[in-house]
């Protein structure tokens, strides 16, 4: 199967940028901590798929694009856990996920 | 000889200052007071003891410099060294007996004097930081260690001035005393810097000693056509003049009488007010080498204060006034001797100006506390408001007396001899000061013996309640300072105490003598005539010579020109637009800076929410834009 015939890089790189932006948005714009921590999830697996795109068609013989997808994967496994740990506590703390409420450090 | 115990001559006057002073208020305040009078007799006898034995181990002919002690304090560099230490020699020793002995005097007559007044142990605190500071003082071994002692008893001195501090004058008087000694003393100080830069030393030994370099080799820099030591010198002798209260220095001493009378027998009568002229002894090898002409003004400025404040003196109505002259007069004897002197065997000024000092401590100390005794029996300053009072407190007036005697220069008496060295001094150096002097003499006695017939003679008031003879608390010392009044003069100063430590020759002129008993008692006699008997002789005089008396009754205005230079001059011209500039330009720039700083930061400080999406935002655009920037701009 030959992918480069099928998709070209563009497609990819629009791909994993509408992804980005859609994630940011969710940051950005959604106040409920879960649905910011899904956004962020989003982000990081719209870098995932630039690395792995780039891997595959610039260096085809060199596996670095993948091992950093996996890393990213790992570590995105593990800032999900502490960033649930942290939304468990700031609920038990305030009562409630919407980050309007979490302003205790303002002027 | 072994002198370390000289160390506890220090020691145990601070030690009872800080026991009385921190557990005073814990015992009965008498206890306090013998507590102070009785280390101070301890004290005097310690000091008794070393002059004993220094005074009685002469090396051949001469009396030697001992350390006694000595403590290395600060060491900045190789030459710059700190000590502190203990220093004998005959001016030392003979200072410390004066000191002991008054201050032993005067604390027995305050148990009397003060009994029962408010804040009784804080004054006898005071009175053994005074009695550390002073004998820390005259026995420095080096002049940054004397610098020290002396704004200690600068220190001592403001407080007991102000003891009475409910009064505003007792508090003005004291921050007077303070500020324009102090004022002194920052001369004093650039002396004492200008000196050692160009000595290499603080050390009094080696500073005066006749091979050494400060003598040998003085610097040849000269500024403002004065060479530097004679500069150093000038400003070390306005410290001096300062605490020794000579013109134009002097208008902190008559306003110093505010304090309690003991005090002002102490401090600003026999001891400190003559730290001056100790000064100027202390240093005397280098007056004399190295810059005559600093002696000269030395004499000139003593023999102006003499005559000036002896002239007052005859004016003021308020005894203790009268008395802080006439110590103003007696301190300018002091000055114009020394002034006067030549080293070695021309040193007669030197051991004249010391021997004064010695006989005017005593019988001043003891005109102060026969004042305070009159104070006490009849609760007035004002000799108005006293007279006749010879019959009701025999033991003051006979020792009053006495003293008025001695001072006045009546033979056998101590102030005889010492007022007749002097007068020969002057003499064989200069005429003019002689002949103001010979005058100053016959003045003294004059106001002295109008104070004596205005206090015990001339008519009685009619006093509240009969005025009654003091407690034997205080007659007691008023007996022993007229002994020591009486007999002190045949101390053999001249064997004991000269410029450079050796015997002393000196003859007894009559030529000198008998002007000056002679001018004596004409002074007294025209006091006689005047006071002893309540007349109008005095009025018509002063009616007479208007000008003149109502000058001398103000005090010359000098006090009036310090206020208009203060306040008129240097208030409007220097400090005003000083304190303007102050406050508007540099204040203000600190204030622009500080208010825009609050001011900006209102602005943003909204950016702050909290919220931390916000932040994201914020952050998020940066990025962007950076992003686009680099993009474009590439």
């Amino acid at each position: 199967m030959n992918l480069q015939a099928e998709i070209p890089l563009d497609y990819m790189i629009v791909l994993s940028t509408i992804v980005f932006f859609v994630g940011l948005m969710g940051v950005l714009i959604r106040r409920n901590l879960i649905t910011m921590l899904m956004g962020i999830e989003l982000m990081l697996n719209a870098v995932n798929i630039n690395f792995v795109a780039f891997n595959h068609y610039l260096f085809p013989n060199r596996l670095e694009g993948h091992f950093f997808a996996l890393i990213v994967m790992a570590i995105a496994a593990a800032e999900a856990a502490i960033a649930i740990a942290l939304i468990i506590n700031i609920y038990r703390q305030f009562n409630t996920v919407s980050v309007d409420d979490v302003d205790e450090l303002k002027f | 000889m072994n002198y370390s115990y000289t160390l506890l001559i220090l020691l145990l006057p601070i030690l009872i200052f800080l026991f009385i002073g921190l557990m005073g208020d814990k015992m009965k305040p008498q206890l306090s007071g013998l507590l102070g009078t009785s280390g101070l007799l301890v004290l005097t006898l310690l000091s008794y003891f070393t002059a004993f034995n220094y005074f009685g181990h002469r090396v051949g002919e001469s009396f030697k410099a001992i350390e006694a002690f000595q403590l290395l304090w600060l060491q900045f560099t190789d030459s710059l060294i700190i000590h502190i230490g203990i220093l004998l020699d005959p001016l030392s020793v003979m200072m410390l007996v004066v000191i002991t002995t008054v201050s032993l005097m005067v604390h027995i007559y305050s148990l009397g004097y003060m009994k029962g007044e408010k804040g009784f142990t804080r004054y006898y605190a005071f009175l053994s930081l005074f009695t550390f500071s002073m004998l820390g003082l005259v026995l420095a071994t080096n002049i940054f260690q004397m610098y020290i002692f002396w704004e200690l008893v600068g220190v001592s001195s403001y407080l007991l001035i102000g003891f009475y501090y409910e009064r505003p004058s007792a508090v003005a008087a004291a921050k007077k005393a303070f500020i324009v000694t102090r004022f002194a003393d920052l001369g004093f100080l650039l002396g004492i810097l200008i000196l050692s830069f160009y000595t290499n030393t603080f050390d009094f030994i080696k500073l005066t000693d006749l091979n050494g370099l400060a003598i040998t080799q003085p610097t040849t820099a000269v500024f403002m056509g004065l060479s530097v030591t004679t500069w150093a010198m000038l400003l070390i002798f306005m410290g001096g003049a300062g605490k020794s209260a000579m013109f134009p220095l002097h208008i902190w001493l008559p306003d110093a009488m505010e304090g309690p009378t003991p005090v002002s027998a102490l401090i600003h009568a026999a001891t400190m007010v003559v730290a001056g002229v100790y000064l100027v002894a202390r240093l005397f090898p280098l007056y004399s080498y190295t810059s005559p002409d600093s002696l000269e003004v030395i004499a000139y400025i003593g023999s102006f204060t003499s005559l000036f404040a002896a002239v007052i003196a005859c004016t003021q109505l308020d005894i203790k006034r009268v008395l802080a002259f006439s110590t103003l007069s007696q301190i300018g004897y002091m000055m114009v001797a020394l002034g006067v002197s030549g080293y070695g065997n021309e040193g007669l000024g030197y051991m004249a100006s010391l021997f004064h000092l010695f006989t005017h401590a005593f019988f001043k100390a003891l005109l102060f506390l026969g004042a305070g005794s009159v104070i006490h029996a009849v609760h007035s300053n004002l000799m108005t408001e006293m007279g006749g009072l010879k019959k009701y407190m025999p033991i003051t007036h006979i020792t009053f007396l006495i003293a008025c005697l001695t001072i006045a220069g009546i033979p056998p008496l101590s102030g005889f001899f010492s007022k007749d060295e002097i007068l020969v001094a002057a003499f064989e150096h200069n005429k003019i000061i002689f002949a103001v002097q010979w005058l100053v003499a016959g003045i003294t006695a004059f106001y002295m013996f109008r104070l004596y017939f205005n206090i015990f003679w001339n008519h009685t008031p009619e006093y509240h309640h009969a005025p009654h003879e003091s407690p034997a608390t205080m007659t007691i010392p008023l007996i022993f300072l007229a002994a020591a009044s009486i007999f002190s003069g045949f101390v053999p100063f001249h064997d004991l105490i000269t410029s450079d430590g050796n015997p002393l020759h000196t003859e007894f002129h009559w030529m000198i003598a008998g002007p000056s008993i002679l001018i004596a008692v004409v002074g007294i006699s025209v006091a006689y005539v005047l006071y002893a008997k309540k007349n109008s002789k005095p009025e018509s005089i002063a009616t007479n010579l208007k000008g003149l008396y109502t000058m001398a009754f103000h005090k010359f205005y000098i006090d009036e020109v310090y206020l208009f230079i203060t306040h008129k001059v240097i208030f409007n011209f220097i400090s005003r637009p000083v304190a303007w500039f102050d406050r508007h330009i540099v204040d203000g720039t600190m204030n622009l800076i500080g208010n825009s700083t609050v001011y900006f930061s209102g602005a943003i400080k909204k950016m702050q929410s909290g919220q931390m999406q916000w932040y994201i935002w914020y952050f998020t655009s940066g990025v962007l834009l950076l992003v686009f920037l680099v993009m474009y701009l590439n």
